[in-house]
């Protein structure tokens, strides 16, 4: 199954399956990751830089700001949502996301 | 490989567009093919529609440009009434109405909640009235920016209005350069003052005089790659070339060319021509340029006028930005009017059209503060005009709170916002208004609001920048700014340094408030605020001033950004009225 996944508007949102489904402005949770000191990320997205399907994931790499601690950076790979039986649905913003190398390795 | 723009632009763009458009309009928003909205939306920027933000779908924001700023006698009105029918959203803005305007800092004009079934009707008013939406935004030559009062100014030094004309006939529509990788921003100025921001723009004339064959000429130098988004503000770079008056449309189309070809358009984040500059630097730049694009020999730079620049400039005693009465070369005098975060409801815009053709000429330009102009007033309406009751709401004498505010468009449409911006601003200039003392002298200070990164307020270049953030408060997330301090333009401008770091909305009146006690306090004498900043080091800065809550309340600290408008009584995403059909009904959900 191939599926349309983009950002658009200079990484403002996440297009999936030709529909607006992820926007900027949203704090993520981040654990196991590197982008800042904290163990728990408290990242600021300001833009979508990268976007990839990794069934059933639907994945991008942000760019953005730790809150807690004013880091700036882009993020690894985490999930923004999952593609299942032909329906998006998004991972709450609010729960804390597990991230995935560049690479592709397990981050941790 | 092309990024996916590149893909769609390849299949359709620019003037084609058209066709496709009209015939959506004809036959409804449902007509466009679902899995085809993403390229379509991409592709009408071009004519000047942004699909709005998530939310409010199947409205758009509309965007006329305006070289110059300049409204001929008689386009105000006609700007007036396609607003008043056409731009009325399912709810009111309850600062600016139901339908209202927008000047922007690109002297342009938007419109909101513009349907397209509307686009073609809307369009043959516009265009039989002289005014076109064509390459508002999109990948090309965007509106041409200049000195408002360019052609009526005693200040002038070169007459930049027949330039800056002569370029929009020249590139707007013109097939050469109407896809280029990315946003095209020119400025052409003639005046001493520096108000034409070419420095922030991708491509900038500014006045200068030259000996060529034993003459001397006035005309201009050139300097390339400025621009504001994404944390990496550029000032322009002086590229060592005169230009005469009668050569700007050949050295523009050399220089667009050269973006044309050797701009980034795999990477749409490392498109625009500042990138290329910070990669090839101004000398490859002009030997790229007079070897491949050029048929004459370029001359080197002239000598310029910044040393007498006051535009935003630092200084105190002349304010350079248009805002009051001044008089024009022949005679007649211009009435610049403070319009505060360049919104306008709609009964106000056309009182001020019947001002202008009243008492003026009717025409009415717009400035890069978010300001309206009228000009060609005889010295003897002068007193009347002043009396007009719609000038105590805009008025030619601001105070500095409010002639100093800008905001951008922020959440209230904006897809790339974090944050609500403009009646924000309209409520911390009218707090500061009422609550902080400026300190003596300084009758010039300047709050410029963005709502995001891409800086489209231009906060770098402000005495105070504030940028989009959130924060916690509580555990809770709410709207905040990172907030810079002593930035501005004139002979050396220089962008702000950002301070303090996710102040939460509420506190940063606050903070302006101790920053400005603070600066009063230690100020050195008659020390303007940029020199203030200028002359302390970071940590010096960080330790100047704390946030503060005050009684200033702000009605959007919640995540405006997750309603579908962040007004209205029920403005949660599941309440949208949206998409809808043309008489406003919403279209259900088919999945
Ligand atoms: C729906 C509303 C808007 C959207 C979605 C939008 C989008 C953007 C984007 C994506 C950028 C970054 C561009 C880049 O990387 O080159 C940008 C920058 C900018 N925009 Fe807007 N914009 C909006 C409204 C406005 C308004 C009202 C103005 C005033 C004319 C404006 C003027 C600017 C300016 C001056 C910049 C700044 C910086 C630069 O030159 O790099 N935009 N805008
Ligand atoms: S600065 Fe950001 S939020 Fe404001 S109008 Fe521009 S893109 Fe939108
Ligand atoms: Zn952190």
């Amino acid at each position: 199954m191939a599926i349309s996944v983009h950002q658009l508007d200079d990484g403002a949102w996440i297009s999936v399956d030709d529909a607006r489904r992820v926007s900027v402005g949203e704090l993520r949770r981040l654990a196991r990751h590197d982008f800042c000191g904290c163990a728990l990320a408290d990242v600021l997205v300001e833009g979508f830089v990268e976007v990839g399907v990794d069934p059933p994931d639907i994945e991008a790499r942000v760019a953005g700001q730790c809150i807690a601690c004013g880091e700036s950076g882009v993020t690894d790979w985490l999930a923004v949502g999952r593609w299942l039986d032909g329906e998006f649905y998004p991972v709450a913003p609010e729960s804390v996301h597990l991230l995935r190398r560049s690479d592709g390795s397990p981050t941790g | 490989m092309p990024s996916k723009v590149e893909g769609w632009k390849d299949e359709v763009y620019g003037a084609e567009i058209r066709e496709r458009l009209f015939e959506f309009a004809e036959e409804g928003w449902e007509s466009i093919p679902e899995d085809e909205h993403d390229a379509w939306f991409e592709r009408f920027k071009w004519w000047g529609l942004y699909h709005q933000r998530d939310g409010q779908e199947s409205y758009f924001m509309m965007r006329i440009g305006t070289p110059n700023g300049v409204l001929k006698p008689g386009q105000l009105r006609t700007v007036a009434e396609v607003a008043d029918e056409y731009a009325r959203g399912p709810v009111d803005n309850p600062e600016f109405g139901g339908a209202y305007c927008d000047w922007t800092t690109r002297q342009s004009i938007q419109l909101h909640w513009i349907r397209i079934e509307d686009v073609p009707d809307i369009f043959e008013k516009l265009e039989s009235a002289g005014l076109s939406t064509i390459q508002a935004c999109g990948d090309s030559w965007r509106n041409i920016v200049g000195c408002p009062v360019a052609g009526k100014d005693t200040h002038e030094y070169v007459d930049a209005w027949p330039v800056a004309e002569e370029l929009h006939e020249e590139f707007k529509g013109n097939e050469l350069y109407e896809n280029l990788p990315r946003k095209w921003k020119v400025s052409v100025t003639g005046c001493d003052e520096g108000c034409g921001q070419g420095d922030i723009n991708d491509l900038a004339f500014e006045p200068a005089r030259k000996e060529l064959d034993g003459e001397q000429v006035r005309g201009f130098n050139v300097r390339v790659g400025g621009g504001l988004s994404r944390k990496e503000p550029r000032f322009a770079k002086d590229i060592d070339v005169f230009c005469r008056p009668e050569n700007a449309t050949d050295v523009s189309a050399g220089i667009s060319a050269l973006f044309r070809d050797h701009g980034d358009r795999d990477n749409r984040f490392n498109a625009r021509i500042k990138f290329l500059m910070d990669e090839w630097g101004p000398e490859k730049f002009r030997a790229v340029l007079q070897e491949e694009y050029m048929d004459y020999e370029l001359p080197t730079a002239g000598e310029d006028l910044r040393e007498d620049y006051t535009y935003n400039a630092g200084t105190q005693g002349e304010h350079g930005d248009h805002v009051g009465v001044h008089a024009q070369p022949d005679g007649n005098y211009y009435i610049g009017l403070d319009v505060l975060v360049g919104r306008m409801g709609v009964e106000d815009v056309y009182e001020l059209a019947d001002l202008a053709e009243e008492y003026g000429s009717g025409e009415v330009r717009l400035t890069q503060r978010q300001n309206a102009i009228v000009t060609d007033v005889p010295e003897e309406s002068l007193d009347a005009l002043l009396d007009e009751p719609l000038l105590e709401d805009y008025s030619p004498d601001p105070h500095p709170f409010m002639r100093g505010s800008i905001a951008c468009t922020g959440t209230e449409f904006c897809s790339l916002s974090i944050v609500e911006t403009k009646n924000r601003q309209v409520r911390y200039a009218r707090w500061l208004k009422d609550n902080v003392e400026l300190p003596a002298g300084v009758e010039d200070f300047h709050v410029h609001l963005s709502g995001c990164t891409a800086s489209c307020a231009q906060p770098q270049i402000a005495d105070v920048s504030l940028r989009g953030m959130k924060t916690r408060k509580d555990g809770e997330p709410v709207e905040a700014f990172d907030i810079g301090l002593g930035g501005g333009l004139g002979e050396d401008p220089h962008f702000a340094d950002w301070i303090a770091m996710r102040v939460a909305a509420d506190e940063v009146p606050g903070y302006i408030a101790n920053v400005l006690a603070a600066f009063e306090d230690e100020r050195e004498g008659e020390e303007s605020f940029r020199e203030f900043v200028a002359a302390r080091d970071e940590e010096a800065l960080e330790n100047l001033a704390e946030p503060a809550e005050t009684d200033y309340e702000d009605p959007f600290m919640h995540n405006t950004k997750m309603t579908w408008y962040p007004y209205a009584d029920e403005d949660g995403m599941d309440a949208k009225p949206t998409p809808a059909r043309a008489d406003g009904s919403r279209i259900p959900a088919d999945d």
